[in-house]
Parts: structure tokens; sequence; C-alpha cells
């Protein structure tokens, strides 16, 4: 660090004299054109992928959303126009109207567990004692191990007749016998809403606990001579003071989770009796069960729609959060 | 962070309080060991599990008292070449991904070109769509072109995930560099790309690691692309082998939980020796 302070003046004021033109670097004009084009290449790679993995499937999804694209359109390469039948048969299925309803369910569950738990551990792991460091560390571990692992887990502990969950209550006779919580009608999506819980709060501790870390300890300890301590200090400073923070963990919460689909697939499978099924599940199910692909996108899209109701409130958030 | 945490209590001057508060820590520290437990819970019972005599885990025992690793040889069977496969999916993804986003970062934090809002914005973006709208136009264009089933197509689809969060991290980190270095350097006479190569990127060592490790856990825990984009056995990564194992009946829960241990462990390798790494990734924000 020291030694670049030191080198900097003399840089700097050459610097100056090569923005105001080299005697026999050609025209001004010219010569800015070619830094553009310089500059321009650093961000082709990252731009054809970004328009080719993100840009395209979009594309190509809207376009799959009013064609007859299913099983016959691999062998024929035909895909023929259908106009909006693909939307009307998807939003008039008995199915959509389960998987929306389930989808905010999923949603909104996961989101309140998540911030709920995850702010009560940021706060807790704010206080410093030993061993805080490791332990918040630890506690990544549930968000950073594949998703399918853990599904495989949870699976195994909510199995109705051997699972762990179930032992451990009936041993505490909390339950008469097995309660089965991925295979009853009314208990998968509450199974799965807690598992995914369960994998959101890691994230939610790690973004919460950094916007407590910004917030400067002389606000708390005027507070304190002031007489706020415990809620009151919680409500007048921390809550106002994460209020940022707390805007981008909630809508990013929201749009991953609209989109979660490993999850639900490795414990249900949108179950039983789509009990479970989401949006993204049965836009899965119809594009890669049935072979259904025209179905699949618009029901895709509708999920994208979704998504971008709530990208607008996360730019505006996270425009917000840069500005500061 | 821990280390953030760790160097600023250390250098705090009155050693007595620290001590004191360190005493009264303690229960603080009981009380985070059991929510830990609480929250971890899960892994343990998978490596608990996993140790189990083969076949016979309807009733597994609460420790391992008699490990039995019969179910990892089973695994490592069955799931061996699903393992390498994932290995060489996620390599290949950290070098994709790393090559696209290293140079891009470094023109989102240096340069004022008018095309760095647009990709900037396409990232944010990006991070709405879901996967399965990304997998359903892939697989219609990955069959036309023969990239189902292969390597190639599975480390281009996996680098989605790894891509923007290496983008935005990376350029996190190269926007904390003074532009007084770059600036040395162009003034010196060296081009961009020589400035890029031999000042910019040997200074964000940390940034890079970090992003490849992320990068790489990305691609190993990918699920979705796995599913769609394959059809047969010759590729098959072990997050596609696990769902296979737990979408049919399971009468053999020791090798599952074996293959979800083997499955886990880049997480818990990363966790536990490169910590350090992730820190720095976590912190460039707050330290700038």
């Amino acid at each position: 660090m020291t030694t670049t302070t030191t080198t900097t003046r003399a840089p700097v004021r050459r610097a100056a004299s090569v923005g105001s033109g080299r005697p026999h670097g050609g025209p001004p004009s010219a010569r800015r054109r070619r830094e553009r084009l310089y500059q321009w290449l650093f961000l082709v790679p990252a731009s054809v992928y970004l328009v080719l993995f993100f840009g395209y499937p979009v594309v190509k999804n809207l376009i799959m959303s009013f064609q007859d694209y299913g099983t016959a359109t691999f062998y024929t390469g035909e895909a023929p126009w259908v106009g909006f039948d693909n939307y009307a048969k998807v939003l008039g299925s008995t199915i959509f109207t389960t998987a929306a309803l389930n989808t905010a369910l999923f949603t909104a569950g996961s989101i309140v567990g998540q911030f709920v738990i995850g702010l009560g551990l940021a706060v807790f792991f704010r206080k410093k004692f030993p061993l805080s460091g490791v332990l918040r560390s630890l506690l990544l571990l549930p968000w950073l191990i594949p998703l399918i692992a853990s599904g495989a887990v949870w699976k195994w502990i909510l199995d109705k007749d051997s699972g762990a969950l179930n032992q451990f209550l009936e041993a505490l006779h909390l339950v008469p016998n097995g309660v089965p919580w991925l295979t009853s009608t009314q208990l998968a999506l509450v199974a799965v809403v807690g598992v995914n819980v369960w994998i959101g709060i890691p994230f939610n501790v790690t973004i919460l606990y950094g916007g407590l870390q910004d917030i400067p300890d002389e606000l708390y300890e005027a507070a304190a001579l002031d007489g706020a301590t415990g809620w009151r200090s919680f409500w007048n400073i921390t809550w106002p003071m994460l209020r940022p923070v707390v805007n981008v963990v909630l809508v990013l919460g929201v749009v991953y989770t609209l989109k979660v689909l490993d999850i639900i697939l490795a414990l249900t499978g949108g179950g039983p009796a789509n009990a479970s099924q989401t949006i993204a599940t049965e836009s899965y199910a119809l594009s890669f069960e049935q072979f259904r692909f025209g179905e699949g996108s618009a029901l895709g899209n509708i999920l994208v729609l979704i998504s971008l109701v709530f990208a607008l409130f996360y730019l505006r958030a996270s425009r917000r959060g840069v500005e500061d | 962070m821990s280390a953030i945490s760790t160097t600023s209590s250390g250098t705090m001057p009155a050693r007595a309080s620290a001590r004191a508060a360190k005493r009264t820590g303690l229960p603080y520290t009981a009380l985070g060991i059991l929510f830990l437990a609480i929250m971890l819970f899960p892994v343990y019972w998978m490596v608990n599990a996993s140790l189990q005599p083969n076949g016979t885990t309807i009733q597994a025992t609460w420790f391992p008292i008699h490990p039995d690793f019969s179910g990892y040889g089973t695994a490592l069977a069955q799931q061996g070449q699903n393992l390498g496969t994932s290995l060489i999916v996620a390599l290949g993804s950290v070098v994709l991904s790393l090559a696209i986003a290293a140079p891009a970062a470094y023109a989102l934090s240096h340069f004022t070109v008018r095309g760095t809002n647009i990709v900037l914005f396409a990232i944010l973006i990006s991070q709405m769509i879901p996967g399965i709208v990304v997998a359903n136009a892939l697989y219609t264009a990955y069959n036309d072109l023969g990239l189902l089933n292969t390597i190639g197509g599975l480390i281009l689809a996996d680098s989605s995930h790894g891509v923007p969060f290496a983008i935005l991290i990376i350029r996190a980190f190269m926007g904390s560099l003074p532009s007084s270095i770059i600036e040395a350097g162009r003034v010196d006479g060296a081009g961009h790309v020589r400035v890029f190569w031999s000042i910019v990127l040997p200074v964000s060592r940390n940034a890079l690691i970090t992003a490849g490790l992320f990068t790489f856990l990305f691609a190993w825990s990918d699920f979705l692309f796995a599913l769609t984009l394959t059809t047969t056995d010759a590729v098959r990564p072990v997050t596609l082998g696990l769902y296979q194992y737990i979408g049919s009946y399971v009468t053999d829960w020791s090798s599952v939980m074996a293959t979800a241990v083997l499955a886990s462990l880049p997480a818990v390798v990363l966790l536990l020796v490169a910590q350090k790494f992730v820190a720095a990734g976590t912190s460039t924000g707050a330290v700038k």
C-alpha cells in the first residue's frame, strides 16, 4: 500500500499529459475509438456468454410458448404456431391453481422462517463470545453442501417409519405413531418448507450479520447512556439501520425461492397428489416428464413474469444500496 | 470473517477487560454450540447413517459405535465414475467461468465504457431467470447441436451458476484497487492486456481463488442441468446418481448416505481449509 501511494504522484501528472494528446499518436478521436474498442474486448466473452445462456433461453422460451412443441417436434422438426393455446391450457388446468397457491405458500413460509431465524442468529452472533467466529462459519455448511445431498438426508430423517424425527417425537410421546411427513397431502408442503428454511438460514445469517457489523458501536453506546438497551435498542437502532440490507435479503430471498426445484424434486417430487407441486416443478414436469415443451415454457414464462415483478423491487433496493 | 474478529480482539489494549468479556461470554458459547448442533444435526445424521452396516439401517443407532465402511465401498463402486464426472465438470466450469469473468470484472471496475451498465444490468436480471427456463431452451438447442450427454455441454451450462457470481465478486475486489496502479502500468507503455495480465490479475489472486472455489461448488452441486441435459448413463454427475438412488424405494440407506457424504466433501473441505479465502471474498465490500 505504501509503495503505491509514494509512486502515485508522478504517474498521475504524466497520465494527464497523455490525456491531452501525445504528438505522435494520431488524431485524438481515432485513438480514443481504438481505446474504446480495446476496453470493449474485455467485456466480449462475458457478454457473449450472458447472451447465449440467459438471453437466448428467455427468447427461445418465449417463442416455444407459442408453439406446439412436443415429442413430435424432435422427430419432424416441426412446431406449429398455436397462438395463446399453451397459456390457455396451462392457466386453465386445475393443477395451476394448486401450483400457484403452493408457490405462494412455499415462498412466504420459507422467507418468513429463514428471515426470522436468520436475523435472530445474526443478532446473537453480534455479541463477541469465545468461538463465535468458528461457530458462525460452521453454520454455513447447510448452505454449501449440494441440495440433493441435503434432500437425501432429510428424506430419510422425515421418513414415516424409520426417520429420526419421528423416532425423536415418539420417544418424547409428542406424537402417537409415525407422522407421514412426506406422504401426507396435508404435511408434505409443510415439510418441504421446513427443509427449505433450514437451507436458507445460513444465507440470511451471513448477509444480515454483515449488515449488523456496519452499524457503529457508538450508536449503541449512546443509546445505552439514554437507557435504551435490549428490545428498545433493537427497534430504535438495529432495525432502522439494517433496513436497506433487510430489503435486499428479502427480495433476493423471494427471487431465489420462487425458482426452487431441486429440494422439492428430491423430497416429494411435487407429490403426493400435487400437494407440494409449485410452478417451477410443474414446468419441469410438463417439459421433461410429459415432453410438452410448449406448455412447459409457457408456465416457465409465467414464473419469469412473477420474478420480474420482484426484480423491480430488487433493483430499487440494490440501487439504493449502491448509492449509499 | 473470523480472521478479522480474532485480530481485532487481539489488538484490544485492555487485556483484562477482554478476559472478563471472555468469561461472561461462556454462556453464549454454550448457547451457540446448541444452535449449531441443531442446525448441523442433518449433516451429523448423514455421516452417522453412512457408517451403519449395509442394508440394515431401518433402525439406525444414534451413534456409529461400530463404524462400518461397507456403505462407502458400495458408493464408490456404484458412484465412483459419477464422482469423477462431477469433478471434471466442476474443474472445467472453474476455468471457463474465471476466463470469462476476470476480464469482464476488470472492465466493469476500471473502464467507463458505455456498455458496462448494460452488462451489470444483465447480470442482475440473470439472477431472476429460473433454471428451468434455461434448461427448457438449452435442451432443445443441445439436442440440435449434439451437446446432450457431453461433458462440454454440462460445463457450459453449469457455468451459468458461476459466471455472474464470479463477475460480481471479482469486480468488488478490483474496484478497491487504486487506479494509480493501472495508470502507472499504462504510462510505462504496457497495453491493457499486459496491465491486466501482469499487474491486475496477480494482485487479485485472493478474489480469483474465492470466485474459483465458489464456482467449483456451484458446478459440483448442480442438479438441474445434470437432470435435464443428460439422458443416458454415459455422462452422469454424482448429484444425479444420488437423485436416482432416492427416487426409487431405498433399501440400502448406508450407501446412499455414503454417497451424500462424498458429494458433500468439497463443501466441507472449502469451509475447513479455504476459510481464509472465503473470508477474503466476503469482507472485500466491508474493507473499502
